[in-house]
């Protein structure tokens, strides 16, 4: 059971809700999945277009935790803003801080990050900024109060992967508040090896939403999660550098 | 009455004079829509009783799929 805050869930992957094919194989990827937490990006009407389709439409509100985004915002005024919006509706549990410092990398402004999630705090907000997997500016979030530290494995949709598993290790390692590994996950074997490094969760995205069958996908990623976490509880052996038969050396036939 | 939405300047029809005739006017499909008022957030119980006057801008928001 992973808890934030004062909410707690069943599953520990977090699914993000952008860029499916269609709103059919969305929902079908989001049962499959089997999430209890759904981030979403707040976003002007199309006054021109009022009768646009949503994808709340389709699903169960009542069934998922609702984790709006920041994204959009620049500064941590900003991203207050939306955060504000977004609890205005009603439906929303929790905030991403989300505050892009780079439109190359898409890597996350630390200072206005800091900002905001203090200032979101002290709103009352339950607040899960995602970071960079810098250790010191993780710390510091903790120590704002922030309710879990949600450090990227790699750029925003890029699919890299876990490109510094040691950041993440000294990350998981020194938070007493849930981790949760968010953005950069390509594959199956990437949210696995977060999980194994002890991660309270995987948020991800592009890599159900963009993959061949997202459907598929959405099931593979909630298998792997288990599987990550079941590993890490059970913990694994040390890496030798010898090898050790697993066969008995006595009663040999030869 | 010419009022700001969502960054567009829109000539209103005359009958239209609360946050909620607006909603009404445009009979947006999405399930759950954050209404903004020269800056100020609504309430839900506050749109029909927020009069309009020319000039005010407004945002309708919603939330969209993102990560």
């Amino acid at each position: 059971m992973l808890k934030i805050g004062k909410y707690t869930f069943n599953s520990r992957l977090f699914l993000g809700t952008g860029k499916f094919p269609n709103f059919d194989i969305q929902k079908e990827a989001v049962l499959q999945s089997e999430t209890d937490v759904l981030t979403f990006a707040v976003r002007r009407m199309d006054i021109f277009d009022p009768q646009q389709p949503n994808f709340l439409e389709k699903i169960d509100l009542k069934r998922y935790k609702f984790l709006p985004n920041t994204a959009g915002a620049k500064t941590a005024e900003e991203a207050v803003r939306i955060a504000k919006l977004a609890d205005a509706s009603g439906i929303c549990h929790m905030v991403k801080v989300e505050i892009i410092g780079c439109d190359k990398t898409l890597l996350p402004d630390p200072v206005e990050t800091l900002k905001a999630t203090e200032m979101l705090l002290a709103e009352g907000f339950t607040v899960l900024p995602y970071t960079s997997d810098d250790v010191v500016l993780a710390r510091k979030l903790e120590e704002l109060g922030a309710h879990a530290i949600m450090p990227g494995a790699s750029p925003i949709g890029s699919g890299q992967g876990i490109i510094n598993p040691l950041n993440l290790h000294y990350i998981i390692e020194q938070s007493s508040v849930p981790v949760i590994v968010d953005a950069g996950i390509g594959s199956p074997k990437d949210a696995s090896y977060a999980m194994e490094l002890g991660a309270d969760g995987v948020l991800l995205n592009t890599a159900v939403s963009g993959a061949g069958c997202p459907v598929k996908m959405a099931e593979a990623m909630k298998l792997a999660v288990k599987s990550g976490r079941l590993g890490y509880e059970a913990g694994r052996i040390p890496k030798k550098t010898i090898a050790t038969a697993s066969s008995p050396a006595d009663g040999l036939l030869v | 009455m010419e009022i700001r939405i969502n960054g567009n300047d829109v000539t209103i029809p005359e009958n239209l004079t609360t946050i909620q005739d607006v909603i009404n006017h445009y009979q947006f499909k999405s399930p759950i829509i954050i209404v903004e008022h020269n800056d100020h957030i609504l309430k839900k119980e506050d749109y029909d009783q927020t009069k309009l006057k020319p000039g005010d801008h407004i945002e309708f928001v919603q939330f969209v799929g993102g990560g």
